[in-house]
């Protein structure tokens, strides 16, 4: 089957397989680093034992999914040579060095500090404790940093020249960190991680009210998630606006792709909600529309006139249907999301936060949308970006490495093999402990792998107890 | 003067590449010695004596990767399409490895398979950066700006004997890490496997390094033709006495001599890859300055790196030092 497909094609499945794969765990973890590093402060500040069973019991969910992280996040620090090298060797001077920071400020904060965070407790104290805690999370944010650096100037390039040898040269990195893009998506990107967390926290307290309405720990998890998931959903919504009209001024193509509109409209394009593309033709067939209100919405005037796919060669021309449809998605659960958020507002406003199964059903439901609705975002920008890899200047196929399709077929074929066996087992095993109430003595067989010896627990004079009893 | 900002950040991937294989060989070491440890309970140890650092270890090995895609864009260009598959292999036996430092505490039943995984994926790991660098000793075929070989070029006998050297190696430091961390019956088993990974090490390093000149007239060159040769036996006598430093430490029951002596071999022995290969970053054709980025992105990169990786260097060295001192076998059964 496989046999039909180009080597660019082939390398393209596979580096869309292996990110989006890697993008869960970065999506998640940024935000449980964060939240972590919340329970823990709010542990040490009030000395509430349900703040340190909920660290204890998201500590060891961390672990597991930053593992898968770290393993999926290797393999992506090498596609770019093996995969896309003539990309590697133009683009390389540029975002190279923001990579290589990447590595040097994020990589090696989170893996220095996350043993000390995960088994170190007892042997460090309190305070360089949640150091490490705050390290670990300030590690996942420097490198949400600097790979949306990256990913943004490849949307938005600036502060370049180019040399003989056909290289981007560095002339201004001020200009290149901060290209026309990155605060945009930077702040999109972190919100959307915050509320995929904000979800899964959210999921997992609802769980356990549905089975116990009385359960500590569960009421204080749910509760916070519901928090976050009002307050940060409208600000993520404005965010994502104020994204799209950047977006607008700087890839106009991916605009035009993410609304349907193949055609020019001079007076006041109509917001397309839904229909079904149709490249052949060239239009949206079945479209259910609302006259004018895309104008409304980008430009902010009824009449203003708007561009569309027309005016695009279609060499330039990025694929329509995929980034019309991931779009929708996306803002779908984004809105989707906006009413959990309200509605757990109206029923904290009445008291009964804890007493709506219905509520915590639906919570439970929304507990994989922000996965969903992140993967439709990238899906969105990645490949509203083509056919470049670096926007309007390096062609996706004038980038691909010398290798043989039959080798990246197998590799490919390799990387879904492996990535769902192992990926799987990983997603089970967090599944399962999640399912397990926090305030179970253990939520897997036995507490993750467990430090060596040195200082004994009982030597701790103001550590927790419970820590000590649970090892760790 | 103006500083050589491409011979700077040679020495300074050269570095990282080093720190990886002495820190990460320590801990793959163990994935290869996994099959041999008697009951569950010296399996359980093994691991969690590098749990808290493995992490870490491995963030060199996207610092050397990272640090050529950012300042030598294009022996990273031509390395790694020529180095295909045993760098998916690699990254995919990473992969198994990696994540089961987390799952095997996570099922009963399967508790096996993550055991296998964690031994196959640390062997096929370290096979295949012996592969890897072996294939880079032998040369990589450039026309223009990329490589021009095909994807099986890497394989050779040559590439495999490095591949089974560094395997070898990688389990040596593993024994050597696990004498130095435990205590008992485990301890001197590994003792005992030391001193039998330490001489086929010792052999294995010989026979690549007999090979090695002859892979390309410039390094044989280099190695024996005076006065230059003068200053490479330098190498050789080192590698003796780190040799007689070995086997007497072990001899002599001592747990940390012979954890030092065997990445004093490490140590020497890429610094005798090093003296083969400069001034070449990609063996046969493509020099340091060659393959470097323009100066701007030398220079940019290389302020991150002076400031950052001191940094690094300290809070790692703090990190194995909170996790010091022998394991206690009782600590993490409930």
């Amino acid at each position: 089957m496989l046999a039909d497909f180009s080597a660019e094609t082939l390398a393209r499945m596979q580096f869309a397989f292996t990110v989006s794969f890697h993008i869960i765990f970065p999506a998640f973890s940024i935000g449980l680093a964060s939240y972590l590093a919340v329970l823990n402060g709010l542990w040490l500040k009030t000395r509430d034992e349900t703040y340190l069973t909920l660290f204890q019991y998201w500590k060891k969910i961390f672990a597991v999914a930053f593992g898968m992280g770290v393993v999926s996040g290797i393999v992506m620090s090498y596609q770019f040579g093996t995969n896309w090298s003539v990309f590697s060797d133009r683009a390389g001077p540029v975002v190279g060095p923001l990579m290589a920071y990447e590595v040097l400020s994020a990589f090696f904060l989170e893996a220095g500090f996350l043993g000390i965070m995960l088994f170190g407790r007892a042997r460090v104290g309190e305070r360089l404790h949640m150091f490490a805690t705050v390290m670990v999370a300030l590690g996942t944010l420097m490198s949400a940093t600097w790979i949306l650096s990256v990913n943004s100037w490849m949307q938005t390039p600036a502060g370049y020249s180019v040399n003989a040898d056909g290289q981007f040269v560095p002339e201004d990195w001020w200009a290149i960190v901060f290209n026309p893009s990155f605060p945009y998506r930077l702040v999109h990107m972190v919100l959307a991680a915050y509320l995929t967390t904000a979800l899964v926290v959210g999921a997992v307290g609802a769980l356990h009210l549905l089975r116990n309405r009385a359960d500590p720990e569960a009421r204080r998890m749910f509760s916070m998630a519901m928090w976050m998931a009002a307050l940060v959903t409208p600000l993520q919504i404005f965010a994502g606006d104020a994204h799209g009209l950047n977006t607008l001024e700087h890839q106009p193509a991916k605009v035009m792709a993410m609304e349907g509109h193949y055609d020019s409209h001079p007076d006041g394009a109509p917001l397309i909600l839904f229909g079904i593309p149709n490249a052949a033709e060239k239009r949206i067939d079945y479209a259910v529309e609302i006259p004018k209100l895309s104008s409304l919405i980008l430009k902010h005037d009824l009449n203003a006139p708007l561009d569309g796919l027309d005016t695009i060669s279609d060499d330039d021309e990025p694929p329509v249907a995929i980034v019309f449809w991931s779009f929708r998605i996306m803002i779908a659960l984004g809105f989707a999301m906006l009413g959990l958020g309200v509605w757990s507002l109206w029923a904290r406003w009445r008291g009964r936060l804890y007493d709506s199964p219905l509520l915590h059903r639906a919570a439970l439901a929304m507990g994989p949308a922000g996965f969903v609705a992140v993967l439709a975002g990238w899906v969105t920008t990645e490949v509203g970006r083509q056919p470049f890899t670096v926007y309007g200047l390096l062609r996706t196929s004038d980038s691909l490495a010398p290798v043989d399709a039959p080798a990246v077929a197998t590799s490919l074929i390799a990387f879904i093999v492996v990535y769902f066996f192992v990926f799987g087992a990983g997603t089970y095993y967090i599944a399962r402990m999640m399912n397990k109430r926090p305030g179970a003595l253990t939520i897997g067989l036995a507490d993750g792998p467990i430090r060596t010896a040195g200082i004994t627990p009982a030597l701790q004079t103001h550590g927790p107890s419970k820590e000590s009893r649970h090892g760790t | 003067m103006a500083l050589d900002l491409a011979f700077i950040w040679a020495g300074l991937i050269a570095f990282a590449v080093l720190v990886y294989v002495v820190l990460d060989g320590f801990d793959l070491g163990i994935g290869i010695l996994f099959p041999f440890a008697k009951t569950e309970g010296d399996r359980d140890l093994m691991m969690n004596s590098v749990a808290p650092v493995w992490d870490g270890n491995e963030t060199w090995l996207v610092l050397g990767g990272g640090g050529l895609f950012a300042v030598f864009p294009l022996a990273y260009a031509v390395v790694m399409p020529a180095l295909y598959m045993p760098i998916t292999l690699m990254l995919l036996a990473l992969v198994f490895r990696g994540v089961s430092f987390e799952y095997r505490w996570r099922t009963k039943r399967w508790k096996r398979v993550w055991d296998a995984a964690f031994f196959g994926g640390s062997f096929l790991a370290a096979l295949c950066q012996g592969i890897a660098l072996g294939a880079l000793v032998q040369g990589i075929e450039i026309e223009g700006r990329a490589y021009a070989g095909g994807w099986f070029d890497w394989l050779t006998p040559f590439s495999v004997l490095t591949g089974v050297a560094v395997v070898v190696g990688y389990a040596l430091l593993g024994a050597c890490w696990l004498v130095l961390k435990i205590e008992d019956a485990l301890n001197m088993q590994m003792r005992g496997y030391a001193r039998l990974l330490g001489i086929a090490t010792l052999v294995l390093i010989g026979l690549v390094s007999l090979l090695t000149p002859f892979q390309d007239p410039v390094y044989f060159q280099r190695w024996f033709s005076l006065p230059g040769s003068l200053w490479t036996m330098i190498v050789p006598v080192v590698m003796l006495a780190l040799v007689w430093v070995f086997f007497t430490g072990l001899a002599r029951g001592s747990d940390v001599t012979p954890m030092l002596a065997a990445l004093g071999f490490f140590v020497v022995g890429f610094i005798g890859l090093g003296i083969s290969f400069y001034p070449m970053m990609v063996p046969p054709s493509l020099t340091i300055w060659q393959a470097a980025a323009p100066e701007s992105s030398l220079a940019f990169a290389l302020v991150g790196a002076v400031i950052l990786i001191p940094i690094i260097l300290a809070y790692t060295a703090y990190a194995y030092w909170v996790f010091r001192g022998k394991m206690d076998p009782n600590e993490g059964y409930h």
